[in-house]
This record gives structure tokens, C-alpha cells and sequence, in this order.
């Protein structure tokens, strides 16, 4: 029942975490005694820095570096602007500000300020993918600075604040409760079903 | 036109109806094919020219990050062309070797791993045939139904998959104890990247590198791709070069920005992995035409993301009565299941529709019936029964037209 209710994610990721997938689905029958092939090798540190890059919405992964409001308007004006707008407004790419109280409206907006959970998910995104025609151009500064800019034209952080590997992923995010486990199936009155998903 | 399901007799017959010329032409043909030396064997095979059916592709500012739509009101059978299947990318198609390509399994394992293609393939290799929908597929319908059925359902498509098990690789890296989300990220421009439940993973989530009896296609994720049976095509990570395990999900742009699904009290359902049941009548569909009166088979496809189709149900009636379609054998869990009814369109408008129940029980729903449970902004996972209505004169249109 708790489940429809709209738990916070950090319940849902502590019950994950706590193992109840592993348990609901076991491992594949069979593999578990079967014998290593002893394929591959160790990767390198570079090979997972370069491949695997993720940052969590603790903040682990987040790279050294840092950057400001006043730095990441540059930066924004430089690489972004062309695509987003020149103040977030939205263009080629999608508006980056605005929408916070419209999810409830017939007309929701959402964007990085109205919807998004986690400012680490601004942080990894921006650095993963953007900008779109030349992903990867950015340093970790820039991406820092970027991101406190983006944050700062939604309201939700100030002027003065310094984005970095401490201070991102204590950024209260307004939507940051927002979310709630799947419900489904949710029509023709049938009981929810053991699903493989982290949340029943 | 949707003739091409049609067996020869049944183009004949209405190729009668259309006119004795239509026969003579072709018949001519025929006889001078026999007559002429055919082309030379080629090294790697095409489709008639006289077949058209393409994919519809959606316009977009920025082309890489766009939709494609199978041509399913032309599909034969259960299984898609490799060419036609459709795509959803965010950031272009990758080229990739695959001989340098790599995939690391890292994190909370006790053997990180780097591995080629060749390390890959040397594991023991699975096939399954499923369907694979992205989650975004239909979304045009919560706002109102579209005309025709590749635009509105055709972002779906059925292949047969090889590759190996993710639990058996897994197992070469051995997971440590705690952890429960794999973090699977791909190798193109914007590196997708999805948080897949560690239960999923050690269930029946496979690596494929082939796809209809071949490499799978660039677009489809060359040289590896993570294939989650039943679940939402973009949680079905192409191009895939990382597979790090941790105790929490990463909050991806793509599982929070995108698929996940608004509820009208603001809140928003998160991890809607799964593709419930759902079907679609391909013939007749919006845009074809019945050349006349008389004896039609209706056709179309069922999936469920849940497992096995247990039944369709038919309607000609505009939902009054419904009666079971015949279902094409062998029909395989969370794959195309082919449908079809004999029906003879007596010139009268008819409202048709199909709805498909699950081996779970599960009944496709109404369009009414989910905008009531989730209002019309949550984008993702629409499955409702889509009526079509074929009019007196024979030609087709989408209810709501
Ligand atoms: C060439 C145009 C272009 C440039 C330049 C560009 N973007 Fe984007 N951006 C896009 C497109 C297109 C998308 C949608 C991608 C998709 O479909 O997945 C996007 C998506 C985004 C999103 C996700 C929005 C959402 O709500 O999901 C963010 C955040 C973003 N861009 C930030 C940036 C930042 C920061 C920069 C500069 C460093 C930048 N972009 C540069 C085109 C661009």
C-alpha cells in the first residue's frame, strides 16, 4: 500500500539496496554453479573513467573541479545558448527554466527546475551529452559552472553559490519528492502484480 | 493499400472486381519474366522494387534524436525486417568496430572486467524472439487518436535475438553482496544510460550482438546491445559499453526527465519498465480501403511485455460484442502474436477493434479507461484498444476522425 502513496526515493532506493529485487527474482537457475569461461581482463582506469562515467545522485563519481553563477552564464552564453536560448528559454533544444508548480495543471511544464529530482542528473547529463553536436567538449568546471547557472535561472540556488563535488549533491531540487514507484496494472480493477521492478 | 497480407487468390479475386485489364497487364508480365533471363546471384540479397512499405520518420529540428516507425499495416508474420524495425535515438547512430569496441562490467563486483566482441561471442549463446516497443510508442493517442497505424502504433517491431545471458556474464564478474541496480550505459553520442534493477538482470536480460539470423544493425545497437525482455525499448541500452553495479539507481536524465510517467496529481511514477498488453488491427487500418463487399480476413498483432498472449478479441460492432480471433502457432512469450478473423464486410460502416489479454489475466484497456487512471500528460506506456471504422464506401478511418 505504501507504494501508491508516494514514498520518497530515498525509501525506494533504500529498500533496493536492501536487496528486496535480488530476493523477489532469485538468480537464473543453473548459472550460479556454472563454470568462469575467464573471458576479458581487468579494465584499465582509464577504460572505466572514459566508458563508464556515471555519477550517482549521491554525488559518487563526481570529478574535482568547480564552478559559479557568473562563470557558468559565460559558459552557457558560449555553448548552449545557441540551442536552449539565451536565458533558458527553449529552442532547437528543450526550455531549461520554469514550469515549478505547473506539474499538477492540465498544461505541465517540466524542465531541470520543475521536475528534475536530482541536480547530480543535471551535472552527469550535461557532461555526457551536451552540447548535443559536440558532447564531451566541456571540462568539469564548465560543467559545474553550467549547472549552477541552470539552477540559479530556476531560483534554486544563489547568485553566490559555488557548484563542486560537495555542494551538487546537496542541492534541493523542488520536485526532488515528486516521484513514486510504479502502480501499474492501474486499470480494469486488477491487483498489482509481482513485478522485477525495485518497488513492490 | 494493406493488400499485401492478402493471400493470391484473394488479389485475383479483387483485382476481378477492379477491372479485367488489371489481370491482362499482370498476367502479360508474368509471361514475359519466363521468357527473359533473370538478373545474376548477388552477394547480398534486396527486395523487390515493387515493395514500397518504408518507415515514417518523424520531422525533427536535430535528425539524431528522433523517431522512426515500423510500416506494420504491411508487416507479414511475427518477425520485422532488420531494415524496417523501428529506432529512437537521442544522439545519432554510432559507428562502431567492433573489434575495438569494449564493454567494462565494473563497481560492485569481485573481477572487473574488459571485454571484446571476441571475449563476448566466446560465451555460450541464447536466441529469443521478442517484441521490443519503445516506451514512448502511442503517446500521440492521449491527447486524441491518430489516422493510420504506423504513426500511431508502429513503434514496435519483433525480432529474434542472440547473444548471451547477463546473468552468465555476471557470474565471470561475480557481484558483490549488496548490490542491486546495474547502471548500463551506451557507447553514442549522448552515452544513454539507464538504472536496471540487479533482479531483472539475473532473470532474463540478455547482451545481444545478433539480430534475424545476422549482426544486429547499427541502428539497433552494433556491435552490443542490452536487451531486457518486455520492457521499454529505451531501457534496452544500444550500443553498450558499460555495465557498472551499485546499490542504488543513478537517476538518469532518461529514467527521470524522460519515461517517466506524470500522474494528474502532480506526482510522477518512476521505473515504469514494463510494456503491458496491447494490440492493434493492421488490416483494415486507417488509410486502407476495401475494394468491395465480401469475405476480408482481419488481421493484426498482440504482445505483452508480460509474457504470453493469451487471447485476442475481435469486434465489429464498435464494442457491443467481441469474439476470439485465431492466433498464430507457436505463439512465444513477450513476442508478436499474429491475429486473425475471417470477417465479410457487407457494405454497412463497421467499428472495429481488437483487444489482447495476457496469460497474466491482464485486459488491453479502453482509451477511456487509462486517461481515467492516469489522466493525458503521462506520455508513456499507452496501450489502449485503438478503433478503426471502415465506411460503406470501404475506405478507412481512425474513430475520432
Ligand atoms: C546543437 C543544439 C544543442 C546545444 C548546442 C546544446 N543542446 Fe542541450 N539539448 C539539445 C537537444 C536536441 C536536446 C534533447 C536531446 C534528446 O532528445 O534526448 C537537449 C537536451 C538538453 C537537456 C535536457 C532537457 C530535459 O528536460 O530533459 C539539458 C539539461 C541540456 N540540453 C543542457 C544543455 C547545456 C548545458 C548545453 C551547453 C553546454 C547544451 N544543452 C547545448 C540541443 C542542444
Amino acid at each position: 500500500m505504501w507504494a501508491r502513496n508516494g514514498v520518497g526515493l530515498a525509501v525506494l532506493m533504500a529498500l533496493a539496496s536492501a536487496g528486496s529485487i535480488n530476493a523477489s527474482l532469485g538468480s537464473a537457475s543453473g548459472v550460479a554453479q556454472s563454470p568462469r569461461f575467464g573471458v576479458g581482463r581487468a579494465p584499465t582506469a582509464d577504460e572505466i573513467r572514459d566508458l563508464g562515467s556515471a555519477i550517482a545522485p549521491d554525488g559518487t563519481g563526481l570529478p574535482a573541479g568547480s564552478g559559479n553563477v557568473s562563470q557558468g552564464r559565460a559558459v552557457f552564453a558560449a555553448h548552449c545558448a545557441r540551442c536552449h536560448g539565451r536565458q533558458g528559454e527553449g529552442e532547437i533544444g528543450a526550455r531549461l527554466v520554469g514550469g515549478q508548480g505547473s506539474l499538477r495543471s492540465p498544461r505541465p511544464l517540466k524542465t531541470v527546475g520543475s521536475f528534475w529530482p536530482y541536480a547530480t542528473t543535471l551535472w552527469d547529463y550535461v557532461n555526457r551529452a551536451m552540447p548535443f553536436d559536440k558532447p564531451g567538449a566541456l571540462q568539469p568546471d564548465e560543467v559545474y559552472a553550467v549547472s549552477a547557472f541552470i539552477l540559479n535561472l530556476n531560483g534554486i540556488i544563489g547568485d553566490d553559490q559555488v557548484l563542486n563535488a560537495v555542494t551538487l549533491p546537496k542541492v534541493q531540487m523542488p520536485n526532488r519528492d515528486g516521484f513514486v514507484p510504479d502502480a501499474r496494472p492501474d486499470v480494469n480493477g486488477l491487483k498489482p502484480r509481482p513485478q522485477p521492478t525495485p518497488v513492490r | 493499400m494493406g493488400h499485401r497480407h492478402a493471400s493470391r487468390r484473394q488479389i485475383l479475386r479483387w483485382s476481378m472486381a477492379a477491372g479485367a485489364g488489371v489481370l491482362a497487364a499482370g498476367e502479360t508480365d508474368a509471361a514475359a519474366s519466363a521468357r527473359t533471363l533473370g538478373a545474376p546471384l548477388g552477394p547480398y540479397g534486396e527486395r523487390s522494387p515493387f515493395e514500397k512499405g518504408i518507415r515514417f520518420t518523424r520531422e525533427s529540428r536535430t535528425p539524431e534524436t528522433g523517431s522512426s516507425f515500423t510500416p506494420i499495416q504491411e508487416s507479414l508474420g511475427t518477425i520485422t525486417p532488420s531494415a524496417l524495425h523501428y529506432e529512437r535515438h537521442h544522439g545519432g547512430i554510432p559507428s562502431i568496430d567492433p573489434s575495438v569496441h569494449r564493454l567494462v562490467i565494473h563497481g560492485m563486483v569481485e573481477r572487473p572486467l574488459s571485454l571484446s566482441m571476441a571475449d563476448i561471442r566466446r560465451l555460450p549463446s541464447v536466441t529469443r524472439t521478442l517484441v521490443l516497443e519503445c516506451g514512448g510508442n502511442s503517446a500521440g493517442e492521449w491527447a486524441a487518436p491518430g489516422p493510420d497505424v504506423q504513426r500511431t502504433y508502429g513503434m514496435v517491431s519483433g525480432s529474434e535475438w542472440t547473444g548471451v545471458s547477463l546473468a552468465r556474464l555476471l557470474e565471470e564478474a561475480g557481484v558483490r553482496p549488496g548490490a542491486s541496480w546495474v547502471i548500463a550505459e551506451g557507447a553514442d553520442a549522448c552515452r544513454m544510460m539507464r538504472s536496471i534493477p540487479l533482479g531483472k538482470a539475473r532473470q532474463d536480460s540478455l547482451l545481444a550482438y545478433g539480430q534475424n539470423g545476422e549482426a544486429m544493425r547499427p541502428a539497433q545497437g552494433y556491435p552490443l546491445r542490452l536487451i531486457n525482455p518486455g520492457w521499454e525499448g529505451n531501457a534496452n541500452v544500444k550500443w553498450l559499453q558499460s555495465l557498472r553495479l551499485t546499490d542504488q539507481p543513478y537517476m538518469a536524465r532518461d529514467e527521470t526527465s524522460k519515461y517517466s510517467d506524470l500522474m494528474p496529481d502532480g506526482k510522477t511514477r518512476i521505473f515504469t519498465f514494463e510494456m503491458e498488453a496491447k494490440s492493434v488491427i493492421t488490416f483494415p487500418s486507417g488509410g486502407q480501403m476495401l475494394p468491395g463487399p465480401g469475405l476480408y480476413e482481419l488481421t493484426g498483432l498482440a504482445w505483452s511485455g508480460q509474457g504470453l498472449v493469451d487471447r485476442v478479441e475481435v469486434t465489429v460492432n464498435g464494442g457491443e460484442t467481441w469474439q476470439r480471433a485465431l492466433l498464430q502457432e507457436p505463439r512465444l512469450p513477450i513476442a508478436l502474436t499474429r491475429f486473425r478473423l475471417p470477417w465479410r464486410f457487407d457494405g454497412r460502416e463497421a467499428v472495429i477493434a481488437s483487444r489482447c489479454v495476457d496469460e497474466t489475466g491482464y485486459v488491453q484497456p479502453t482509451r477511456e479507461a487509462l486517461i481515467a487512471a492516469r489522466g493525458t500528460n503521462s506520455i508513456y506506456h499507452y496501450n489502449g484498444i485503438k478503433f478503426w471504422r471502415v465506411r460503406g464506401d470501404g475506405t478507412v478511418v481512425h474513430v475520432g476522425a
